[in-house]
């Protein structure tokens, strides 16, 4: 679990962060604080859907469900369990 | 009547947070035409005062140019107040046409089609030539107006980082399963000045078979050798798929806009794009002004070419006073405070000074980035810039800001 929280940090810290940002953690609100804008959504659900092989449906991608990185990685979590 | 106290005081309540985020704006009566020297009467009921406008989007100086008010006073004449109607009832008019041909040869497009205003083009672009099947990818700082058509749109949307090349061809990578790809930018960024990357977009967009759409409202009519755009300045005339730009900037400052760009998709526009379809045409009265506008640009750049020194005079000036200024080569030149209460008294003592330029803050630019956003006209005499300077000058020693850091800066006022 950790491993996939950690990729999912590195990647929104990436992509949504600029340089010298103050650093964000698991539990950091994404959403509602303001670091991905409900746009910005798209680029992370088509990320996690590559890299896991998941097709996340738009009902279940929230801007609730997206709003920390350990909400993202149980989301994952889930998908990844009905696949296999 | 169904408006109880309980529904006034909701309201009350909003405009009350706004006030208290001093987020609130307040119009300030111009009493004059729109000009470098305008009269203004601010606070309301307070004296006119006559300042030196350094925050207009006039940029050629032809908002109240004698040629273009007289082609406007013909155009009433001949073709009347208004048509009453939308474009393809009975709101056409021959000029309308012409304008659109005078556009799609000064923009080096395939075809025009006018709108009420860009505001309403860029409402209307993205719906009439997209579908959910495809996928629009905007750069992150683009306008407003941009922002709403997007949002009107079924086609999927992704950003990227500002002006990031690289970050732009990650997200066009990640969506090449898309039926089409739409890259989608400003070409002058309005609070920074800067300039979009058109030629590395073009390129990319190429390589990846993307179209691309700029939005070229703060570039038209001065921006390149012949001020025709962003595009000119990048040198990929002739390659850009859609270009939206207005009429109420540079090219005479009434009001309206355009989609101008690949044949298709213009005819696409004309077919579907609602606020085209369902708002009223564009005034005679206005058209004939912006023909005059496109008449004058086409036969010199001697505007073009003074606002172009004018700018840079004023950026110079500036940056030897010791202010601190956002990079570019444009008539945009935001001077940094990045406080935004600061922002504020600098702009009201200006004011003081006989100089009109706004503050802007949070959330119209980020957070810690409050600026005073000054723009150049051709309009602007060098004896205005040196009065400007002089204002800014006085301010900012009050305000002991010149020669400072950014950090300076910060630690004196807060971010």
């Amino acid at each position: 679990m950790d491993d996939l929280k950690d990729s999912i940090l590195q990647y929104v810290t990436k992509e949504y962060l600029e340089d010298g940002s103050e650093p964000i953690g698991y539990e950091t609100p994404l959403i509602s604080g303001g670091i991905v804008d409900s746009f910005s959504m798209v680029s992370l659900k088509r990320f996690l859907e590559n890299k896991y092989d998941i097709r996340i449906p738009d009902d279940k991608a929230t801007p609730e469900a997206f709003d920390s990185v350990t909400k993202i990685a149980a989301l994952v979590e889930e998908f990844v369990r009905k696949k296999g | 009547m169904a408006y109880p106290e309980k529904i006034r005081s909701i309201y009350q309540e909003q405009l009350k947070g706004i006030q208290a985020a001093g987020l609130f704006k307040e119009e300030r009566y111009i009493h004059s035409p729109q000009a470098a020297d305008i009269e203004v009467e601010f606070p309301a009921g307070a004296p006119l005062r006559k300042v030196i406008n350094l925050c207009s989007n006039n940029y050629l100086g032809l908002s109240s140019h004698p040629d273009v008010v007289k082609a406007a006073h013909d155009g009433l004449e001949s073709r009347g107040y208004g048509m009453s109607s939308v474009r393809f009832i009975c709101g056409t008019q021959d000029i309308h046409r012409e304008l659109e041909r005078r556009m799609t040869e000064f923009l080096g497009t395939e075809d025009t089609l006018l709108f009420p205003s860009c505001m309403d083009a860029n409402a209307g672009v993205f719906e009439a030539v997209l579908t959910k099947d495809d996928v629009m990818i905007s750069d992150r700082l683009v306008h407003a107006s941009l922002i709403d058509g997007i949002r009107l749109c079924s086609a999927m949307h992704d950003t990227y980082k500002h002006s990031d090349m690289a970050h732009l061809e990650e997200k066009l990578q990640l969506h090449a399963d898309k039926r089409l790809k739409m890259v989608i930018t400003d070409g002058v960024f309005s609070m920074d000045g800067d300039t979009a990357k058109l030629d590395e977009m073009v390129a990319l967009c190429e390589k990846h078979g993307a179209m691309l759409l700029v939005d070229d409202s703060h570039a038209s009519g001065f921006i390149g050798k012949t001020g025709r755009g962003t595009h000119e300045k990048c040198g990929v005339m002739g390659k850009i798929d859609i270009i939206t730009t207005t009429f109420g900037k540079a090219l005479g400052g009434a009001s309206g806009g355009c989609v101008s760009g690949r044949r298709e998709l213009v005819e696409m526009c004309r077919q579907r794009a609602r606020p085209y379809l369902f708002s009223n045409t564009i005034a005679p009265v206005v058209v004939s002004g912006v023909l005059k506008v496109m008449e004058i640009l086409s036969a010199s750049t001697e505007r073009r070419d003074k606002l172009e020194k004018n700018a840079a005079y004023w950026r110079k000036g500036l940056t030897a006073a010791g202010f601190i200024l956002k990079e570019g080569d444009t008539p945009i030149v935001p001077v940094m405070l990045f406080n935004a209460k600061l922002s504020q008294d600098f702009s009201r003592a200006l004011y003081d000074e006989g100089i009109y330029a706004i503050g802007f803050f949070f959330p119209v630019v980020p957070q810690g980035q409050a600026r005073i956003r000054t723009q150049i006209s051709a309009g602007h005499e060098i004896r205005h810039l040196d009065q400007a300077l002089d204002a800014f000058v006085k301010v900012g020693k009050k305000f002991d800001v010149l020669g400072k850091t950014k950090q300076e800066i910060i630690e004196m006022y807060g971010i």
